[in-house]
């Protein structure tokens, strides 16, 4: 024992049972953490002891610490006998610790909870008040729905007695009751619309909560309130005009809890039912411009007001009031209003849009505020404020804004500007600048989706391709390292080159730059090369220059010497591909011309699926997917010598021939749709199409072009079926 | 449509006085105490007094060394509630003249008391500190 500390000598010397407040100062001085635990668990200990010894006298402190104890985080089931056993005890102080500690330390799950009903029932009927008031407490605080059915009478019967502190506890029992057990509901009502004629406010508050519960749970109900409309607005324009009452008055508005209450029973009363509504009208514009709008009373009022309007058949000059409201409330500096009018506008804008657009700017303002709660739900409100009209300017001030927020927020801006230019950008071209805008200011926040989504559009959009890999060239000359920024570039050098090179399809107010063929491989080789660049974007780099092998002969010499860097990469994909392409170049630069041609243009509907499940939005194709052309013999070879290097192909490269595992012929496309839809997630299906191809239509080659497109396993493999397929739509 | 739970934190974290409106186990509570009073005692003064935390709204405010936050649920008039722990805090100040944390500490049953007396099953039901204070003001002359 001589490790003990000094300090827990001074536990077991102490008297069995200090005194509540020197426990505290126990508790209190412990400096440590592990120290505070020995404390409790000793206490416990003590508690543990007195109760099984059962100490009438000092019944009531142990609860009280038992209840500092749970408090703190302990555990405290073993005291919850003594909390019943001090509940049906005769002196005052004693309940009402019982009570605290029941409330405190039980909860309604608990079975212990049954044996408490009796001296409830015996204390709800006892004839001092407050011991009367007690029980309500209890009960309603953690009564189950047995407990309510046997008691429900007697609260019913309390809801009339002559005294108010019992009537307010009662009125607020029924609400647990009508909520545990709405069968009983019925029995309510009544009594409940007579405490609306009740002078205590403390009733009257307990009364609306009580009909406010009514209302939310049944129809029969909420049709006796509607009837009563007209009681509850004299109530409310009794409280707004009547003179100083000093009990219930806080800063000059008298009792803004009631008034806040009557507000919200007339927003069930008046949902949904014109006539309500008219009743209301005239006592909600009056709160609505007499209310002082200085003190944050005030302001509670007046949001509460403006959420009724919003709810009810309001006239169209009300609601206008009510916007001008939540108008003013954006203005003022005090963040917590602005928070609460922000909010309040997400709903109403659904409904009114026109008059919230007149505080665009105050919101787009509230967009770059410094607090996060702010800034949230200020962007929440733009994205629905967005529409054809008013999109370029708002994306102009959102992309601004990206340049100096923080990197949680974003995130969630890039996404929300991405899915907004998706969605209402008025022409092609603008929604390319904007996206190489947004991929230059937060290219690591830009989401997969949306990548695909723009190659895609690129890919549809014949005459802006020029324009798009130009631009795309310029900004990359201040390349940051950003993903997105460099997979599109990539692409687009790859598929494009030649068009960087000979300025086709220039567009007015373009700059004309001279870019050479090695340019365009350097900016390849730079992307490549760099440290910060993932394998995806490495692959897609290498892909790229293979393409270019063909559009730029003169410097194939230089690419086969990049990709030859990589055949011994540790990296399985790109290995694969450096070897696969570089065998091409070497060997077959015969059929390369034809096999590395411009892909078609990609299928939205194929692939948009994926995507609308990452960006969340619904694409608006009228706008920016033009009519996909078929697979047009562009530029197709003759198809007689293409037979023959089908076979030569075959035999060459000892390919084997995915061998006819289903050779019973399958008729025509509609097996093979089936097929395609079935196995639209598994990959490894996929290169068991070309079997069937030529038994197929055209529609069905390009959607199947688009699904390899998906799932670019074996690329080699990919593109000889691709040439495969155009051979044989060319037939 | 109700309040979840009225906290008192200092700022050290220690949690002060504890009244929760539905049920929760110890462990669950220590977990969502933790969590929010480090959301709140992270954000400065210019800050809005309004949190967002799981399915509950917070709306907290500091006096002196304590943090009154209250837990709602769904559509709560947030000034409101503001309003509401003004009037806590007056009913204290009026009852232990001055109060502090101490105060509250020491006469925790107390304070339990009066909070209950004003709020009930989420509801709040009382905000006259005249009737609040007359029960406990009552038991003390008996005792």
């Amino acid at each position: 024992m001589l490790s003990v500390s000094f300090f827990e000598l001074k536990i077991w010397v102490h008297v069995c049972f200090i005194s509540f407040r020197d426990m505290i100062r126990l508790i209190r001085a412990c400096k440590t953490a592990a120290e505070e635990r020995a404390v409790i668990a000793k206490e416990c200990a003590l508690l543990r002891d007195a109760f099984k010894e059962d100490h009438q006298d000092y019944r009531h402190r142990n609860v009280a610490k038992l209840m500092f104890i749970h408090m703190l985080g302990f555990p405290t089931h073993f005291g919850q006998m003594e909390c019943i056993k001090l509940i049906a005890a005769v002196s005052y102080p004693e309940k009402r610790i019982g009570y605290l500690g029941l409330m405190l330390l039980l909860d309604e799950r608990q079975e212990v909870l049954l044996l408490v009903t009796n001296s409830l029932k015996n204390d709800i009927n006892n004839s001092n008040q407050f011991i009367t008031g007690l029980a309500l407490c209890a009960l309603g605080n953690i009564c189950t729905a047995e407990m309510a059915r046997d008691l429900a009478s007697d609260v019913e019967h309390l809801l009339q007695s002559n005294n108010a502190y019992i009537r307010k506890k009662a009125a607020l029992c029924a609400v647990r009751i009508v909520r545990k057990v709405p069968d009983l509901i019925e029995s309510f009502i009544d009594p409940a619309i007579r405490l609306l004629g009740d002078k205590h406010h403390g009733v009257l508050i307990s009364g609306v909560k009580l009909c406010i519960e009514l209302c939310q749970a049944s129809d029969v109900a909420l049709e006796q309130f509607r009837k009563q409309v007209s009681t509850v607005v004299r109530l409310l324009r009794n409280l707004v005009i009547s003179g100083y009452a000093p009990e219930y008055d806080v800063n000059g508005i008298s009792d803004p809890f009631l008034q806040i209450e009557l507000l919200k029973l007339l927003r069930y009363i008046g949902k949904g039912d014109a006539d309500s509504s008219d009743v209301m009208s005239d006592i909600l514009a009056q709160v609505a411009t007499n209310t002082e709008g200085n003190k944050n009373a005030g302001h509670a009022i007046l949001y509460e007001c403006v959420q009724t309007i919003m709810a009810i058949e309001a006239i169209g000059g009300l609601r206008v009031l009510a916007i001008n409201i939540l108008g003013r409330f954006l203005a003022f500096p005090d963040n917590n209003i602005r928070y609460v009018a922000l909010n309040t506008l997400v709903k109403v804008v659904s409904i009114d849009t026109q008059a919230v657009q007149r505080h665009r700017a105050t919101i787009v303002e509230c967009v770059k505020d410094s607090d996060i709660s702010i800034r949230r739900r200020a962007l929440d409100l733009v994205y629905n404020l967005v529409n054809e009209n008013n999109v370029k300017v708002l994306t102009k001030e959102l992309v601004e804004y990206l340049k100096v927020s923080d990197p949680e927020f974003k995130l969630d801006l890039t996404a929300k500007i991405a899915a907004l230019v998706q969605k209402f950008s008025p022409s092609q071209r603008w929604y390319f600048d904007q996206m190489i805008l947004l991929m230059v200011q937060a290219g690591q926040f830009v989401a997969e989706g949306v990548t695909r989504f723009l190659v895609i559009v690129i890919s549809n959009a014949s005459e802006l391709q020029g324009y798009v890999v130009r631009t795309l060239y310029r900004s990359f000359q201040d390349w940051r390292g950003q993903e997105s920024l460099a997979q599109v570039t990539v692409w687009c050098i790859g598929e494009y080159g030649e068009l960087l090179v000979n300025h086709s399809n220039e567009l007015q107010g373009e700059d004309p730059q001279t870019i050479t063929e090695s340019d365009a491989v350097d900016v390849v080789e730079t992307i490549l090369k760099d440290v910060r660049v993932t394998p995806i974007t490495q692959a897609f780099a290498l892909t790229a220059l293979l393409k270019l092998s063909s559009r730029f002969p003169q410097c194939t010499e230089r690419i086969k010497a990049l990709l030859s860097g990589y055949k011994r990469s540790h990296i399985l994909e790109l290995q694969q591909r450096s070897n696969e392409f570089e065998s091409i170049i070497t060997r077959h630069s015969s059929i390369s011309a034809s096999l590395l041609e411009r892909m078609p243009p990609l299928d939205v509907d194929g692939s948009s699926s994926a995507m609308e499940a990452d960006a969340g939005v619904y694409t608006n194709r009228t706008n920016l997917q033009q009519p996909s052309e078929a697979l047009s013999p562009k530029n197709m070879n003759s198809s007689a010598q293409a037979e023959e290097f089908t076979v030569n192909l075959l035999d060459v490269l000892s390919f084997q021939p995915i061998g006819n595992p289903l050779s019973p012929p399958v008729s025509a496309g509609d097996a093979l749709l089936n097929l395609l839809g079935s196995s639209l997630t598994s990959p490894s299906n996929v290169t068991m199409f070309p079997g069937f191809l030529h038994l197929t239509k055209p529609p069905m080659i390009k959607t199947w072009a688009t699904l390899q497109c998906q799932f670019n396993q074996n690329l080699l493999v990919y593109f000889l079926q691709l040439w495969h397929c155009k051979q044989m739509a060319s037939r | 449509m109700t309040i979840r739970f009225v906290l008192l934190v200092n700022k050290q974290g220690q949690t002060r006085l504890a009244q929760y409106y539905e049920y929760l186990t110890i462990d669950e509570r220590r977990a969502l105490e933790g969590e929010i009073v480090r959301k709140c005692l992270a954000r400065s003064e210019n800050q809005c007094s309004f949190v967002e935390h799981r399915n509950y709204k917070i709306i907290y405010r500091r006096y002196a060394s304590l943090f009154f936050l209250v837990g709602v649920d769904g559509e709560e008039n947030e000034l409101a509630i503001l309003e509401f722990i003004h009037c806590v805090v007056e009913t204290m100040d009026r009852y232990f003249g001055n109060v502090c944390e101490l105060d509250i500490m020491f006469h925790l049953e107390k304070a339990h008391f009066m909070l209950e007396e004003m709020v009930m099953n989420g509801c709040i039901v009382e905000t006259n500190k005249v009737n609040i204070l007359a029960p406990i003001q009552l038991m003390d002359k008996s005792s």
